[in-house]
């Protein structure tokens, strides 16, 4: 595991922090916008070790989160009908939809697989020609390449009983959306590593731009995330605003353009609502025209309805970094991960899991 | 293999009519030989002194066969173990199958055969059994139910009520291989890796810690189902004392690790079978290790934290970069993340 000891390097993590508490001379808002980054923030135990001027605020960056009550409710209905075979990443199948889960489909006989890449899905389609297989095609940019990859090469086999239904979403809309409400106090960004891994830095300028403020390209280790949250301040202490790429190792200026692609060639952008935050436009990706007999949307003729949240749940606010988990009144009473009452409780990505999984010790005592 | 009439098994194994002796006669009876089983009759008859342990388990495990074993020896093992986790010698097990019709008679008998391997090197007899048979569809494949009987070791003082601050908490080896080694065998997930079970009886190795140390041993239990820690929230929670670990002290195979990562599984949470966890006296706590580690199941054992006063009924866990968070209880199953 050397290329992960390298990233949680003890002495490296100490010199970073050392380094934040010189320069850091005034509060400062910093939003990570992947859950993976949360998610790491806080296993790792980093947010108590930055210092106390220093507040991490958890973006919208966690799929399982962001989609939408109605698409999962699609995705329900389609997992009862006793033809379809649905596939999907298996953090899905908790999240409750309206009425139930995936998980509760599965339970009461609805043939719902974990895969770990659609091209399983594609298989299975092969290997099941009288069943209809779909799969659940949830994520970001990271996840969009093997999706789109999926549909061509279930085009390229002629299968007709393989449909995706999309539900892919974008960052740099979901950005937008969050800077230009009145509310905002994000002073930087920490954007997510994978998501740039396919897409490149280049989108991240304009709105750098805009909306004057540092954006830091950041991996997902405890020493890529110090390092991140350092360049960070280091650009809003000397009162610059610009685009740094802290994840080099992975991440290149122009992205993946094979990835980019395979994209391009299956999806086109389009307006999509995000869970808790709403409809932002053009921040998400739909089957194009060309492969539409690949959508199960339309193969299917599913009318997504729209669905009302419970009335409680603050994700929105959380989501757009404008209050933490515990500002919420049902977070860890009424609101559980095993009775959660929105998407960020569901997740282990979600920032109100992880606040609930990993944070509810207050006590410092030295480990002898 | 003995020549039987059938090549899988059918609804008539189950009738208690001819198929069933035959099967038995052939089969079980004659591969298990021991003095009690071999009087036939519906219970056994133990002679036994002393304080005794008894456990239950059942055994579902899909695939049934994996890496590194079957469902056969685990349903030996795992019985074995818990009685071992009490300070009991393991005696006497009964077998329970529940076969599902279709189920191939040469399947059977390599579990069979895998029970016998596994009951000799634990020094178990099986002394009772019971066979069912359902119809295609009612189960997967074979389910087994096993019981044990054990006599509590003579110095053996194993209770929550013993652990005390200052308890060092010590694992007997590798964590999270038996989990990952089912996993990437499970359809849709396979994935390359040399990783076997880590299944295997730990009663001898008990038995020589307890020998040496008696008293001094104050807790022990397999962290199977759950992992790791959940048997330190258990402890936690049923002796309302904190516990304290670091991560960089947890003994995790590489390959575990890696596969771990790449699913997105927290190696705590993820099942084991041939480990267990020993709270033990501070002072006694090098000795353990040595004893542990002189033993090829114990190889890789480690002392991974403490007992503290300290925030009570909460496991903290020093991660590897020196932050501290609360392991709490899995919440259902753990389940592989998106990206």
């Amino acid at each position: 595991m050397k290329h992960l000891t390298e990233y949680r390097d003890t002495a490296l993590v100490e010199e970073y922090l050392q380094q934040l508490r010189a320069i850091t001379t005034r509060p400062w808002t910093i939003m990570e916008i992947c859950g993976g980054q949360t998610h790491s923030l806080v296993r790792n135990g980093i947010l108590d070790m930055l210092p106390g001027n220093i507040t991490m605020v958890h973006g919208p960056g966690c799929p399982v989160c962001v989609t939408p009550l109605g698409i999962i409710d699609e995705a329900i209905e389609l997992a009862s009908r006793p033809q379809v075979i649905l596939c999907s990443f298996g953090d899905m199948l908790r999240v409750p939809g309206s009425v139930r889960s995936l998980l509760e489909v599965k339970a009461t006989g609805g043939d719902v697989r974990i895969v770990y890449s659609p091209l399983e899905a594609v298989k299975i389609a092969k290997d099941n020609p009288d069943r209809e297989v779909v799969f659940f095609a949830v994520g970001f940019e990271t996840t969009a390449p093997a999706n789109a990859l999926a549909v061509i090469q279930a085009d390229k086999m002629q299968l007709k009983n393989f449909s995706v239904l999309a539900s892919h979403v974008l960052v740099p809309p979901a950005m937008e959306a969050i800077l230009s409400d009145p509310e905002c106090k994000i002073n930087g960004f920490l954007a997510a590593g994978h998501v740039c891994t396919i897409m490149g830095i280049e989108e991240y300028y304009p709105i750098a731009e805009k909306y004057k403020i540092p954006i830091v390209v950041t991996g997902f280790e405890p020493v890529d995330l110090l390092q991140g949250i350092l360049m960070t301040v280091q650009q809003l202490e000397n009162g610059v605003h610009k685009v740094e790429n802290q994840y080099t190792r992975v991440v290149l200026r122009e992205g993946n353009l094979a990835a980019q692609k395979a994209i391009q060639a299956v999806f086109e952008v389009s307006d999509r609502s995000w869970r808790g935050i709403g409809m932002i436009p053009q921040s998400g990706y739909e089957v194009k025209e060309s492969y539409s007999h690949y959508s199960a949307r339309q193969k299917f003729k599913l009318d997504l309805q729209s669905t009302q949240e419970h009335s409680v749940c603050i994700s929105g606010s959380i989501m757009k970094g404008l209050k933490k988990p515990h500002d919420c009144p049902a977070f860890g009473k009424t609101c559980k991960p095993e009775h959660p009452l929105g998407a960020p409780m569901v997740s282990s990505e979600g920032a109100c899991a992880a606040y609930y999984q990993y944070k509810s010790s207050t006590e410092t005592v030295p480990l002898a | 293999m003995p020549k039987l009439d059938f090549d899988v098994i059918t609804m008539g194994h189950g009738s208690g009519g001819l198929l069933t002796h035959r099967l038995l006669e052939s089969g079980v009876f004659n591969l298990l030989k021991n003095d009690q089983l071999d009087q036939q009759h519906d219970g056994a008859i133990l002679n036994i002194s002393g304080p005794l342990a008894f456990t239950t388990d059942s055994y579902v495990i899909s695939p049934i066969f994996f890496p590194g074993g079957d469902i056969g020896e685990l349903a030996v093992n795992g019985s074995v173990n818990d009685l071992a986790m009490c300070g009991a010698i393991p005696k006497y097990l009964s077998l329970g199958f529940i076969l599902e019709e279709g189920l191939p008679m040469a399947d059977f008998w390599k579990i069979l055969v895998s029970i016998k391997a596994a009951s000799e090197r634990a020094g178990v007899h099986v002394v009772t059994g019971d066979t069912k048979v359902v119809e295609k569809g009612k189960g997967d494949g074979i389910f087994i139910n096993t019981s044990g009987i054990g006599e509590l070791h003579p110095s053996a003082r194993i209770h929550y009520s013993r652990i005390q601050p200052g308890d060092k908490i010590i694992v007997s080896g590798f964590v999270a291989t038996h989990g990952i080694a089912i996993m990437s065998q499970r359809k849709g997930l396979e994935f390359e890796t040399t990783i076997e079970s880590d299944t295997a009886c730990l009663n001898h190795l008990v038995l020589r810690l307890l020998d040496r140390l008696g008293e001094d041993v104050h807790f022990m239990r397999d962290p199977t189902r759950g992992g790791v820690a959940t048997v330190l929230n258990e402890i936690a929670g049923q002796r309302r004392m904190g516990v304290e670990i670091k991560q960089r002290l947890i003994p995790v195979h590489p390959q575990v690790e890696g596969a771990c990562e790449m699913l997105g599984l927290d190696p705590l949470y993820v099942a084991n079978e041939g480990l267990f966890i020993a709270i033990v006296e501070e002072g006694a706590a090098l000795t353990a290790l040595d004893i542990l580690r002189a033993d090829e199941l114990g190889a890789n054992a480690a002392v991974i934290g403490q007992v503290v006063q300290a925030h009570p009924g909460q496991v903290v866990i020093e991660s590897p970069i020196g932050g501290r968070r609360v392991v709490n209880y899995l919440t259902g199953e753990q389940l592989p993340r998106i990206c």
